[in-house]
């Protein structure tokens, strides 16, 4: 089996005082090692909570994860993990960011040899003039270039992304997607990114996983993407099967994502919000709502 | 209303003044009863408030005690600002207590429920309890310590009574960390010492200032009583003194000295404060 990272029948339900809402129920997904990852879905689907089922910031209600042939088990530096908002300590600089995981990863090296790894990875994310400065002195772009540096210099089994560029500008959302598929290219570090950005997703992807609708989300279709490497937008976006699957994506979002697998149990709570185009979908196949 | 160019001097000196006129106005002064030929009998004091001395009097008793600051004359009879030194020595000992016990104790409040249901309550029962109740107890605790007794007594009284901002605002502060700062220490698997170091700490820092900052100036409030009633030498032993000897001007000198030094130390740790503030 070359399946080096396996989800199966991942399922988290929280407890609420209506009884336990599911949130993700039996999420199955296979990742090649070194293939890049999308994870796609309407926003409070449970995107986010299987990111932080793998990254082990969250416990499984049921089924499980292996990564690299282990049982995963709490988290750990092996999984580099980009927030979306950047999370770097304030009171230490860009470097000492970057350092605070290389000194838990590469203890055994020397000093020297950590900072090199830390200096390296800050230059490679163009930061190489700001080693040495504080969050609040950096844009908002520069910090989660040192999000980026951070997860990557850990050299993790695998990257984990929750909507890395989320709160960009989509000027630097480009320029930080180019940092990003360009260290990814060098380092071939199986990725899994959470995104509700389309176009974002086809540029970066060998594959695109479209969760359904919470409660109860799941796998709802996978799509393949095989645009040549290493890709370039403006190639990317002129390749003939561009449209075809950004229409596809789309359709899916719009309509086939509020499918229900199973019977749903009520959603965990009245305020929960339903996806903003759940409005849209036909009358048919919508979920009933249930009297909030 | 509008504000005008050196408002910030120009009004505050302008409270003062008004505050100075009014306390001239109501004090009392001297004042001789003559007979038939003009000879003094006797004087007594008239006013408003007759023992209340004035603004004059008050200066022309207490201004050796402020142009020769660091003059000792005697055990209870030395220049203001030996008596403040004084003062601030045990308030600095005092403080440094409270803040070594408190701090520790606010991490755990902080970090632990249990903790917190446990001993919350009794925390909120001891932290109205005011310097005057604790500080007998104080003297009685170290009652074998003979002449030190006093200085332990004031010592822990202040210790007690000022640690509480310091272990509430630190509370607050670890409860405040935000979780993504708690998942990177997470993600990265720092060890428990790494966390509280790298993590805990620096982003607890400015919670932990405000708390230092309220607890001096209660620290300070302290030393008045426990220097009243351990007789020690220091701004509040001498308040106490005077007034015991009558020489009421030198009560309101005290005061004045205790009202400037608070404020100042406040400022410093505002200061402080604020450089932990703007990271
Ligand atoms: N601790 C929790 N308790 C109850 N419900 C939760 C909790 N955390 C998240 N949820 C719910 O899980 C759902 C999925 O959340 P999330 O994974 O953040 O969605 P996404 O990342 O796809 O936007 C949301 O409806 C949210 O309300
Ligand atoms: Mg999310």
């Amino acid at each position: 089996m070359s399946d080096y990272c396996q989800l199966s029948g991942l399922t988290k339900t929280y407890p609420t005082p209506r009884g336990p809402a599911v949130i993700v129920k039996d999420f199955n997904l296979n990742i090649r090692k070194g293939e890049f990852i999308s994870l796609i879905g309407h926003s409070g689907c449970g995107k986010s909570t299987v990111l932080s089922m793998l990254a082990g910031l969250s416990e499984p209600s049921g089924g499980g994860i292996i990564l690299a042939g282990k049982e995963l088990a709490g988290p750990g530096p092996d999984r580099g993990v980009v927030f979306q908002s950047p999370c770097l300590l304030p009171w230490m600089t860009a470097f000492e960011n970057v350092m605070l995981g290389v000194d838990q990863v590469f203890f055994t090296a020397s000093r020297e040899e950590r900072a090199q790894i830390a200096t390296y990875y800050l230059t490679v994310v163009g930061l190489g003039d700001s080693l040495h400065k504080r969050p609040s002195e950096l844009s908002q772009g520069m910090r989660q270039r040192v999000g980026i540096a951070r997860a990557f210099a850990l050299k993790p089994k695998m990257l984990l992304l929750d909507e890395p560029f989320g709160m960009l500008d989509s000027l630097t959302r480009y320029e930080l997607q180019q940092v990003l598929i360009e260290l990814w290219r060098r380092n071939r570090i199986t990725a899994l990114m959470v995104t509700h950005d389309v176009d974002e997703a086809l540029f970066l992807s060998d594959r695109i996983v479209c969760m359904t609708d919470g409660p109860a989300a799941e796998v709802g279709e996978v799509i393949e993407v095989d645009f040549p490497r290493p890709r370039e937008r403006k190639a990317v976006m002129e390749h003939p099967d561009y449209y075809k699957l950004r229409e596809e994506l789309i359709q899916f979002l719009e309509v086939r994502a509020h499918r229900k697998g199973t019977a749903a149990p009520p959603p965990p709570s009245a305020s929960a919000s339903p996806p903003a185009v759940r409005r849209r979908a036909p009358a048919d196949i919508e979920a009933p709502m249930n009297p909030a | 209303m509008r504000s005008f160019k050196l408002d910030w001097l120009i009004l505050p000196l302008l409270g003062i003044l008004l505050v100075l006129g009014g306390w001239q106005a109501v004090s009392g002064r001297k004042a001789a009863r003559k007979d038939a030929e003009g000879k003094v009998v006797s004087e007594e004091r008239v006013g408003l408030i007759p023992a209340l001395p004035s603004v004059v009097e008050t200066w022309q008793a207490s201004r050796i005690y402020i142009l020769e600051p660091f003059a000792k004359r005697g055990e209870m009879d030395q220049g203001i600002a030996r008596f403040t030194w004084y003062s601030l020595l045990l308030v600095a000992k005092g403080y440094g207590l409270a803040l070594l016990i408190g701090t520790p104790i606010g991490f755990l409040l902080g970090l632990s429920k249990v903790f917190t249901k446990t001993f919350d309550p009794i925390i909120q029962i001891l932290r109205p309890v005011s310097p005057l109740a604790w500080l007998p107890l104080g003297l009685v605790l170290f009652l074998d310590a003979g002449k030190e007794a006093g200085t332990l007594g004031a010592l822990f009284t202040i210790a007690i009574c000022s640690m509480w901002p310091t272990v509430l605002n630190t509370a607050v502060g670890v409860r405040a960390i935000p979780q993504d700062y708690l998942n990177v220490a997470r993600v990265l698997k720092l060890s428990r010492t790494k966390t509280l170091f790298k993590v805990l700490i620096p982003a607890t820092l400015p919670y932990m200032f405000t708390g230092f900052r309220l607890s001096l100036g209660i620290a300070w409030l302290v030393i008045v009583a426990a220097e009243m009633l351990t007789g020690r030498p220091g701004v509040g032993g001498f308040l106490w003194q005077e007034y015991n000897a009558l020489v009421y001007e030198h009560i309101i000198l005290s005061i004045i000295t205790i009202g400037l030094v608070g404020f100042i130390l406040d400022r410093l740790m505002s200061l402080i404060e604020a450089r932990f503030k703007s990271i």
